[in-house]
């Protein structure tokens, strides 16, 4: 690197602090009767525990891939996880006014606010505290319109039909060896679902926190929206800083039928470890969308500048004909992080759109890889893909990967895939200091100008939070 | 199957056919080995997710009849272009044929077959044969190593220049039904020189189902410049496996055109390393199929060193029920800084049949560097057909107009005139004129 580009001080990971409050456990390890316990503690009906096992029992036979993913890492000894873990203060979901105030003040730290009254924007919050929900505002609100928003346990005993009918209808059980350990040890999580017409007045959000050490976090996420529906969520993730690795497989299904549409928008900010790569979490996330019925949509926003491993591939199914399918992503690694992230575009129905935009900064000694597939089926006449995947390196001891997969089996169709790699240019930010920046501002303009068209759709008080992020997670690479 | 070509190699070993200079035999033993330890690729490898070569790996292939027996320079007239003055060394069923071949050389050209080299000039080879194209690479390579035998080797001396192409012509004939050929090439272009070099492969039996296995070894020393164009017309029943390796030096240029028409399977692996700096390095490729062909094209291009530049173009038109597929990968070495490398892959589908499978991919880890890659895949553009009917060009002229156009855009690149209008009309051809 050129003279002028020195090294920061890296930024301390502000959200890397332990609420101390007593947890029920439950105890190491992986086996059938770990799945009966959280599924007891869940009062859950027959069927769902039938479903965790069947998948347990698939898990079992699965091998972790290793081969494929452009990530490495140490085994993981899953006998060696706690499954469960609980804020024993907490109450079946009832008043935000019975919450612990101890979990009030986390969320309040994390500039989450679950008191209404407090809540600036009209945002209504879920709030995950290592394996359980413990609060959901504006419900009442939202239950005016017929809208459920709710934790997934919640759902599961008041709303067991409309669980039953989709859960495991876009990611099944069997899906992949994450999702299969998911599917049989999940604790909690959130459910949406919109009714008929419904466009939901307020932005839905989750946020996750990980607290206890030695446990995972194992969420799953359900979203339906109903014909004509419409919904923008938005998730956000941190973690304390432990030299342990934690590791979180979560699912996410959204489920749009005719005329609806799903907006989904991820800040996530997992501890990422260390300088030395000690610590931080493995994201080993599965999100998958289905565009079931006509001119339905789902789109995929995500920031991903923290954990150690990131390893998502936000995907949409186009079934429906003339269904829209976008991607809108910024990966950051630094340090030692490594990143294996892209999307899926199955196009099935005729008509069907889709958009990629994956910009990926690599610094540090980090390993960025954009990983994407667009399929065209036979019968998805005049489909239609573009994609672009963006890489910017800073230093040398980095790596930018691309590896996109185009399957095309329809003549009709068109897809475009262009992938570019630059750096800062050093005459970018002459041109910048010149004009009374500095070259920290200067950078971060160039950085923010760079992934521009994914913060752009993202919802406001996110770009805001994406913006500062990448600021963060750059410093002490450039300077 | 693996097993009975294993068991082949081990009889051959120590015979007639297994002769050469000292330094060869831990070399095809090491081949023979590594071949008998992996035996085919499966679909799980990534490298051959994508290549159906079930059909050659449960296959039973018998070697080759050899001897040129019956063929006539008349047969040849097909598959010959240029002017007279050309070399040309022609191969029937992979071994050598003097009477068919013509060798006009310049001072500090040397052009012959390699079962020739291995007799009389060891020396040549030594450092070059099997040191470029590494057997770990593909078990398809370890076996053309084991069974290493006949081939062409063009030596190019320091400085010298090659004002006609040397065209390499590898025939097949309906004896080679049912048998395997693993042709073995060594293009050495000495520092400074500057040559064209041709490699067809054909067929006398274009209803016959055989299979050809070659592997092409180029080394390109400082300075040199290098066109290098391959046409490949098998048989459409054929299989055709094919690798060309280059290693390229400082401020050398190399330009490659790849035609790739027949072959019920056709699969040819590009892979260029740049070992020093200020390198040149051009890759145009053109496929078309038709019926249940598939094509195959797959590169790679090491930066290994810093201010070298890239420039890759490879086209498909696919027809009837036929598959392409294509990888393009770039790997960038963080040393390699300034490196500038630019890759494209564009397939025009002319049926609802056809399909693309297409992996262009880049792994960088320098910072200052320039690459880019894209890949289409769509059919002809709507509105320039409309245009051309509108300007009372009919329908199917129109479309085959297009579609040239498509094609003579990589066709175009080819530095060569008599080598570029020839392409052309293998192309126009096969699209019915226009």
């Amino acid at each position: 690197m050129s003279s002028s580009v020195e090294s920061l001080v890296t930024k301390e990971y502000k959200y890397g602090f332990v609420t101390d409050i007593d947890a029920d456990v439950a105890p190491k390890g992986l086996h059938e009767d770990i799945i009966r316990l959280i599924s007891a503690k869940k009062q859950e009906p027959e069927w769902l525990l039938e479903w965790r096992l069947k998948a347990f029992r698939g898990w079992q036979k699965m091998t972790e891939p290793h081969a494929w993913p452009n990530i490495t890492y140490a085994p993981i000894d899953y006998q060696d996880i706690r499954y469960y873990s609980a804020p024993r203060t907490t109450k079946p979901v009832g008043s935000l006014d019975e919450v612990d105030p101890k979990l009030l003040e986390t969320y309040t730290k994390l500039g989450i606010p679950l008191n209404e009254q407090k809540l600036l924007a009209g945002v209504a919050v879920d709030a995950i505290f290592d394996s359980v929900s413990v609060g959901t505002t504006y419900k009442a609100k939202l239950a005016e319109q017929g809208i459920i928003f709710c934790s997934f346990g919640e759902a599961v005993r008041e709303h067991p039909d409309l669980v039953r009918q989709y859960l495991g209808s876009v990611v099944p059980a069997s899906d992949n060896f994450f999702a299969a350990l998911n599917a049989a040890v999940f604790s909690d999580g959130s459910f949406v679902y919109v009714p008929k017409g419904v466009r939901c007045p307020m932005d839905l959000s989750t946020y996750f926190r990980i607290n206890s050490a030695e446990t995972g976090q194992f969420e799953r996420t359900l979203i339906i929206a109903d014909e004509g529906a419409s919904v923008s969520y938005l998730e956000g993730c941190t973690a304390p800083k432990r030299d342990e690795n934690q590791l979180h497989a979560a699912v996410v299904e959204l489920v749009a039928l005719e005329g609806a549409s799903i907006k989904y928008s991820t800040v996530q900010n997992w501890y990422a470890g260390d300088d030395e790569g000690r610590g931080g979490i493995y994201n080993f996330v599965t999100k998958r969308g289905k565009c079931a019925g006509a001119n339905s949509k789902i789109s995929w926003t995500q920031v991903e500048t923290g954990s150690a491993i990131t390893w998502k591939y936000p995907s949409v199914i186009l079934q429906g004909d003339d269904s829209v399918g976008e991607f809108y992503s910024v990966a950051v690694v630094n340090g030692r992080q490594q990143a294996d992230t892209g999307t899926k575009m199955i196009h099935m129905g005729r008509n069907t759109r889709s958009t990629i935009v994956s910009k990926g900064i690599s610094a540090g000694q980090g390993q960025n890889s954009y990983r994407g597939q667009v399929k065209v089926l036979p019968r998805a006449e005049r489909a239609r893909n573009y994609t672009q995947c963006d890489s910017m390196l800073i230093g040398n001891r980095c790596g930018a990967h691309t590896f996109p997969y185009i399957d095309v089996q329809n003549s009709s169709s068109s897809t475009e895939h262009e992938a570019s790699t630059s750096k800062i240019g050093e005459d970018q930010i002459f041109y910048l200091k010149q004009r009374g920046l500095n070259t920290e501002n200067a950078i971060s303009m160039i950085v923010n100008g760079f992934c521009k068209e994914v913060f752009k759709e993202l919802p406001m008080e996110f770009a805001v939070e994406a913006q500062k992020l990448l600021g963060i997670s750059l410093e002490g690479s450039v300077g | 199957m693996s097993d009975t070509l294993v068991q082949e190699l081990e009889a051959r070993a120590g015979t007639a056919t297994a002769e050469g200079p000292e330094w060869l035999e831990p070399v095809r033993r090491a081949a023979r080995e590594r071949f008998a330890r992996t035996g085919f690729p499966s679909p799980r490898d990534e490298e051959w997710r994508f290549t159906p070569i079930g059909p050659i790996a449960q296959g039973t292939w018998r070697s080759a009849p050899a001897g040129a027996r019956g063929v006539t320079r008349e047969q040849l007239a097909p598959f010959l272009f240029g002017r007279d003055d050309w070399s040309t060394l022609v191969f029937v069923n992979g071994v050598y044929a003097e009477g068919l071949s013509r060798t006009a050389l310049l001072p500090g050209v040397r052009a012959g077959s390699l079962a020739e080299a291995l007799r009389a000039d060891g020396a040549l080879l030594e450092p070059h044969l099997s040191r470029h194209a590494p057997i770990e690479g593909s078990p398809f390579t370890a076996l053309n190593t084991a069974f290493l035998g006949d081939g062409g080797v063009v030596h190019v001396g320091a400085g010298a220049e090659l004002t006609a192409p040397i065209h390499l012509l590898f025939v097949t004939t309906a004896e080679a039904g049912g048998a395997v050929v693993h042709p073995r090439n060594l293009l050495v272009i000495e520092r400074g020189a500057r040559a064209a070099i041709i490699e067809s492969y054909v067929t006398l039996a274009p209803g016959q189902s055989y299979w050809t296995n070659p592997v092409t070894e180029v080394s390109v020393a400082p300075g040199a410049w290098v066109e290098h164009t391959r046409i490949q017309r098998e048989s459409e029943r054929a299989y055709h496996v094919g690798l060309t390796h280059v290693d390229q030096y400082r401020d050398s240029h190399y330009r490659s055109f790849t035609l790739a028409m027949g072959g019920a399977l056709a699969r040819h692996n590009l892979h260029v390393r740049l070992n020093d700096e200020n390198i040149e390095t051009l890759m145009y490729g053109l496929y078309l199929t038709r019926g249940e062909q598939v094509a195959d094209n797959h590169t790679a291009i090491y930066h290994d060193q810093p201010n070298c530049r890239s420039w890759e173009v490879y086209k498909g038109i696919l027809d009837g029920r036929s598959r392409a597929v294509f990888n393009g990968k770039v790997f960038v070495k963080p040393e390699a800084q300034k490196t500038d490398a630019k890759q494209t892959n564009r397939n025009l589908l002319l049926s609802d049949g056809a399909k693309v499978d297409t992996k262009p991919q880049l792994e960088i880890f320098a910072d200052d560097v320039k690459c880019t890659h894209g890949a289409t895949v769509g059919r002809l553009d709507e509105l320039a057909r409309f245009y051309a009917r509108s300007r009372g060009i009919p329908a199917p002229a129109a479309d085959r107009l297009l579609t040239y156009a498509f094609a003579a855009e990589v066709i175009d690149e080819v530095a060569l005139a008599p080598v570029r209008e020839e392409l052309d009309r293998l192309v126009l051809e096969r699209l019915g004129g226009l």
